[in-house]
């Protein structure tokens, strides 16, 4: 039996790579790819809780995240997309327009 | 005599044609303006003569009850019209005069601009007189008197392109609005101590209470003698009228010589049951008058100008006015205001032709030798210049000499109210009769000026109180002197024989008379009748009176026609006297040192400057840069950088995190 603070520090060490992924990285796709690894780690902690207490509440949680990024991916990469077309670039720190 | 009188439409028809006039009149032709102007005021004029004339089937007071205007708990007060021997007396004057200065106003102003503006504004007039004359309560009095200030801002400043007319006109407006400040506070006690104000209602409880003496009477008293004070040009605020002679003419005829400054002495009259309870507010208000007779008269020896000269007059005609009403001789008081709106109206008109005859000049220092040249004017002034003087049979003798009697007799103040009312119609008969040698005999000065200088000319060399009513150019005509025309003259006739019998509604049974005015206005004025006196005294003091008069005349006629150097000599040995009358007392500068300049100084720095820019608009401003400082600081923050918005978001992540942490921390332990 692997006791459940493996998969936490597990899960924390894919969320930490995930923050400093998102917060270093500046390809667009990179930084969306951290965001689903943040997402990712989380689920683990849910699968993780919900073996341990023996509830199934935390695996369905597991799986409205996973439609959610899903859903998200769907349209992050859309905007990712028409934001290449008009800039030919994905690189962020270029993508700044919107500022005063 | 029907039920109804519907009195109403006497004020109501005036203000149909200031509708019409004022709105549709710039595009109607000239016929028509006037057409309209003169219907709208010979109606209510056949009325009141009609109601007049069926006086006797009328049980007075009549109240006629229009709706109610303000309906609270305890208070109420309604569109009350009433009519009672005052206001009779009072309708009669104001339709009658106001007519046949309408009529004169037709030809005086035929060649001005804003003819149809001149004739709305005198409409509208109409209808607030006749609104204060026939209010039965303070509250609709007001809204009348309001309105004739109102009217009487628009017409003093009717020639507004001029800066002075334009001062005037606020001038005016202003120093009444002082007044109106007491009538106000008057009002406000009325209502605290009676509950109402309606005349009716307010009289019939202090009838019931003999013991009510002093107190807030004489308060009351007083602040109503401020409004009337401010209404009728007395002292302190009698400085408005002077000026008031830039609006033209017929305005100073009608607004600031017969109806709308007696307005004051109406109200006194009116309000006499408030004012028999007060012996102070009495002394006050025949001091005053007496006070403001001598002094307007002093100032009226030396000007130049002749509408000055009637303004001046007419203050001092209305000081003699308060002088009877402060001795309780109201009835005299309406007496006096009854002749005084014949001749004075008559004396500004004869004024306006001589005026229009020398296109626009004011000067009487050049006129002179007129008396050939327009003779009907000449006539009809002469009339009106025995009348004021007080000159047997002229109607100015019995007014006067009714008030100068009754004041003699007065227990309070008496024989020294008496006395200075003498000296003032001696001045008055000498600067009265100034006025006429200067303008009617003579040299000619106006003739060769006029031949010679044409237009600007006149106002180039012109001195210092010479004031031209609008562009010369327009009002000289090419041939010179000449009489007006009929229309202005039938008005001055008319005024001319009213001012000849016009007192002789009130002859004193003393000089073989009946006193008719008196008789008929005593049950309401003075119901415990008159003084008591006896004939011997009554004819003495009419002689010494009338001596008076003809030693004032025997002096003008020495200064001014036997000798015209003397004068000269004279006020070169009195400069400091002279200079003194000159400036009219430096009254208007010692308000403007001690009134005007503090007030503008407060108003411009300690308001304006330290109050509306620091505090108030520092206030508003001082929030709103205080936001924009704000902001110009954390806008930084919207760099426009997606990975600063990503570790502004880790970030304040991370500070939930470890505060949620720490908080459930200290919270559990």
């Amino acid at each position: 039996m692997v006791p459940i603070s493996y998969y936490l520090v597990l899960s924390a060490i894919l969320f930490s790579i995930g923050v400093a992924a998102f917060l270093i990285k500046r390809n667009i796709i990179s930084i969306f790819m951290s965001i689903e690894l943040m997402l990712n780690a989380v689920n683990l902690t849910f699968v993780a809780f919900a073996h341990q207490w023996h509830q199934v509440s935390g695996q369905i949680f597991v799986f409205f995240v996973m439609v959610v990024a899903a859903a998200e991916a769907a349209v992050g990469l859309a905007i990712i997309i028409a934001v290449f077309r008009s800039r030919n670039t994905l690189n962020v720190d270029q993508v700044d327009l919107m500022k005063l | 005599m029907t039920s109804s009188l519907h009195l109403w439409l006497i004020p109501l028809v005036p203000f149909a044609g200031f509708l019409v006039n004022g709105l549709l009149g710039r595009k109607l032709p000239k016929s028509i303006v006037s057409a309209v102007a003169l219907i709208a005021t010979a109606i209510p004029f056949v009325q009141v003569a009609n109601v007049w004339f069926h006086l006797s089937g009328i049980s007075l007071p009549y109240i006629e009850h229009l709706g109610t205007w303000i309906q609270t708990g305890v208070f109420s007060a309604g569109f009350d019209l009433q009519l009672d021997h005052l206001s009779m007396v009072m309708l009669l004057i104001v339709t009658g005069v106001g007519f046949l200065i309408h009529i004169y106003s037709v030809g005086y102003m035929a060649h001005e601009e804003g003819y149809w503006r001149f004739f709305a504004y005198l409409n509208l007039f109409m209808f607030f007189m006749l609104t204060l004359v026939l209010a039965e309560n303070f509250l609709l009095m007001f809204v009348g008197w309001e309105g004739v200030g109102l009217a009487s801002y628009l017409l003093i400043g009717f020639y507004f392109l001029k800066k002075s007319a334009a001062d005037a006109g606020k001038k005016a407006f202003i120093v009444n609005r002082i007044g109106d400040f007491g009538f106000l506070l008057a009002m406000f006690l009325l209502v605290q101590h009676f509950g109402t104000l309606s005349f009716g209602d307010i009289f019939a409880q202090i009838t019931q209470h003999p013991e009510w003496q002093g107190g807030v009477l004489t308060a009351i008293a007083l602040f109503l003698m401020l409004g009337a004070a401010g209404k009728s040009a007395q002292i302190p605020l009698y400085i408005w009228l002077p000026d008031a002679m830039e609006g033209p003419t017929p305005v100073s005829a009608l607004i600031h010589a017969a109806t709308m400054v007696t307005a004051g002495v109406y109200m006194v009259a009116r309000t006499h049951v408030i004012y028999d309870r007060s012996p102070l507010g009495l002394t006050v208000v025949a001091i005053i008058g007496a006070a403001t007779a001598f002094f307007a008269a002093t100032i009226g020896l030396v000007q130049t100008d002749i509408k000055r000269v009637l303004a001046y007059s007419t203050i001092s005609q209305l000081g003699y006015m308060f002088l009877a009403c402060g001795v309780t001789a109201y009835s005299a008081g309406i007496f006096h205001l009854v002749t005084h709106a014949f001749f004075k109206a008559l004396l500004f008109l004869a004024a306006g032709s001589v005026i229009h005859a020398l296109g626009g000049e004011q000067d009487m220092r050049v006129m002179g030798g007129l008396w050939r040249k327009l003779p009907i004017t000449f006539w009809t002034m002469t009339a009106a210049v025995f009348a004021i003087c007080g000159l047997p049979p002229f109607a100015g003798f019995f007014s006067k000499d009714e008030i100068l009697y009754l004041a003699y007799l007065a227990p309070n103040g008496g024989k020294v109210f008496w006395f200075v009312g003498l000296v003032t119609a001696f001045l008055t008969a000498f600067y009265m009769f100034r006025l006429w040698y200067l303008t009617f005999f003579g040299e000619s000065r106006a003739q060769e000026r006029m031949l010679s200088e044409h237009g600007a000319a006149v106002h180039a060399s012109s001195t210092s109180t010479l004031v031209l009513e609008a562009d010369p150019n327009e009002r000289v005509h090419s041939h010179g002197v000449h009489e007006s025309p009929w229309v202005m003259l039938v008005p001055l006739i008319i005024l001319g024989i009213l001012s000849l019998v016009g007192g002789w509604i009130g002859v004193p049974p003393d000089l073989r008379g009946h006193n008719e005015i008196g008789h008929f206005l005593d049950p309401l004025l003075n119901p415990k009748g008159a003084f008591e006196g006896s004939n011997q005294l009554a004819l003495t003091l009419a002689i010494v009176s009338t001596l008076t008069a003809l030693a004032g005349w025997l002096l003008a006629h020495i200064f001014y026609f036997a000798k015209p150097e003397l004068p000269v000599k004279l006020a070169a040995q009195l400069r400091g006297l002279y200079a003194l009358l000159l400036n009219k007392y430096w009254v208007d500068q010692i308000y403007g040192a001690i009134i005007v300049t503090p007030l503008l100084l407060i108003s411009r720095y300690l308001l304006k400057g330290l109050i509306d820019t620091g505090v108030i608009s520092g206030a508003t401003y001082g929030s709103a840069y205080t936001t924009y400082g704000f902001g110009a600081l954390v806008q930084r923050i919207q760099s426009g950088n997606i990975r600063s918005y990503a570790g502004w978001l880790a970030l304040g992540a991370a500070v939930l995190l470890i505060v949620t942490y720490f908080g459930f921390t200290a919270h559990f332990h």
